[in-house]
């Protein structure tokens, strides 16, 4: 919310309403975030033969707007991704929701601390995220289909997630910066 | 927009994720409930993504091509090395071949052997079990142009059935192997030993007659024989199977319960038949 605040114009004159363009701009970087890991995780379900990378893919990606974007990765928004992630994956429905709200809330929690570490600690304290959330994954189905499933693909799903977490979060950091250009610069 | 309180605002932002995290539990709690939404809710996705993936698959599809050729051009190098040996050794082999044939005409011509010639064969349909003279017989339907002839030997597509006992001008019929009346020559493949195929109207035949030294081994495939010149030597007839009596018993190729078609064969051979054929000699003249 620091980052994305415009500085306040001067006292004395009335902020001019934002113009059409402005406003689709705004609309746009605050879309973003939720649009194009949607996208991603549409063609991460591609059936062209590819490991199923669904929930590596939502993960860092949520984690990441959540630290350093919240506002354009809101609860409501991360709610659909997960909707998306357990409708795309034969998850139970639902075990997806829970833990990418977890993730984000804990992220959201913590933001302060971690957007200030380097990108090395960044991505540690990821990886123990990824962690959490596949354990809390495997707890849930476990717990809906009342039997213990084999833990060995959600760890996979972690690993891959932490493995890809460096890549998408190069993109993604370009992305922001990109956006916080434009948001600072008349 | 409607316009709210800046401390209001702050509660509602601070309560969305709880009230998201609730939803959450009351989906999953949904999805336990009622197991078609959630397969409704997928296949209607899926529906919208269909296209998505359509259209994706034409340039994956490409890529993939696209890498089997690589990997293609980069073995063919040795499968080139490859097929050039086997070139090589398939010309001797090619050699070797006519020269062999070569050889055998030439022994033939000096032998003045006679090929066999290709049996002639007409396709019957079945029509009726049963009935009859015999227990396990089946009637054929014949048109009044089907050379049918007593003696024929019925095969269906996997092996032997039975012979044509009697012919009418419409119909004829095949006394099948297993019936109590049947007696068929055979040979015990694997030691060459000649014995009496007998039917016991049950589906396996009794093995008889069988050399003394020779036992029949079970899985030993049985075929026709020549003796008595009732049928041509060699045509696939079962495996031998050892019953629990320690008996030996036959298992047919054919599949006897379920005969919708036999193929007739004339081999012209007239070693046994039927008493009636005596007075009537062949060519039979049709019935009316």
């Amino acid at each position: 919310m620091v980052t994305t605040v415009p500085p306040r114009p001067q006292p004395g004159r009335k902020e001019p309403p934002p113009g059409l363009a402005a406003r689709l701009d705004a609309l746009g970087r605050a879309a973003f975030p939720g649009c194009a890991t949607a996208i991603l995780m549409v063609l991460a379900a591609a059936p062209v033969g590819l490991p199923p990378a669904v929930a590596a893919i939502t993960l860092p990606a949520v984690f990441f707007w959540s630290v350093f974007r919240p506002g354009a990765m809101a609860p409501p928004v991360v709610f659909a991704l997960g909707l998306l992630l357990d409708l795309l994956t034969l998850a139970p429905l639902g075990s997806g929701i829970v833990a990418l709200l977890l993730v984000h809330g804990c992220a959201l929690r913590w933001r302060r601390f971690i957007a200030r570490q380097s990108f090395l600690t960044v991505w540690l304290i990821f990886c123990a995220f990824a962690l959490g959330a596949a354990s809390l994954l495997w707890a849930l189905h476990a717990l809906l289909s009342l039997s213990a499933p084999p833990f060995a693909p959600v760890l996979d799903m972690s690993l891959l997630a932490a493995g890809l977490y460096p890549a998408m979060a190069h993109l993604m950091t370009r992305a922001h910066e990109a956006m916080r250009h434009g948001e600072t610069t008349p | 927009m409607i316009r709210l309180s800046i401390p209001l605002r702050q509660a509602l932002a601070r309560l969305t994720l709880p009230i998201m995290i609730a939803l959450a539990f009351g989906t999953m709690l949904l999805g336990k409930a009622d197991a078609l939404l959630a397969e409704r809710l997928r296949a209607s996705l899926a529906d919208a993504l269909a296209p998505i993936y359509a259209a994706l698959a034409e340039p994956v599809q490409a890529v993939r091509h696209a890498v089997d050729e690589v990997r293609a051009l980069a073995t063919m190098r040795e499968e080139n090395a490859r097929l050039r040996e086997e070139n090589d050794r398939l010309r001797r082999w090619h050699a070797a071949a006519l020269a062999l044939e070569a050889e055998n005409a030439m022994l033939q011509r000096q032998l003045n052997f006679v090929p066999d010639a290709a049996p002639a064969f007409t396709t019957a349909k079945v029509v009726a079990d049963g009935g009859g003279t015999y227990a396990r017989a089946v009637l054929l339907a014949t048109g009044p142009r089907h050379p049918v002839r007593k003696g024929q030997v019925a095969l269906d597509e996997r092996g032997f059935v039975g012979r044509v006992t009697e012919v009418g001008a419409r119909s004829a019929r095949v006394l099948l192997a297993t019936d109590m009346n049947s007696r068929v020559p055979v040979t015990l493949e694997g030691s060459r030993a000649r014995a009496i195929m007998a039917g016991t109207n049950n589906a396996r035949p009794r093995l008889t007659h069988w050399p003394e030294g020779v036992i029949p081994q079970d899985g030993e495939r049985v075929v026709t024989s020549a003796e008595a010149g009732a049928f041509p030597a060699g045509l696939p007839v079962g495996v031998v199977r050892i019953n629990p009596t320690g008996g030996a018993e036959v298992e047919l190729f054919a599949q006897l319960d379920r005969l919708d078609l036999v193929r007739l064969f004339d081999y012209g051979l007239r070693g046994i038949l039927p008493p009636e054929s005596v007075a009537r000699p062949e060519p039979r003249t049709p019935r009316r």
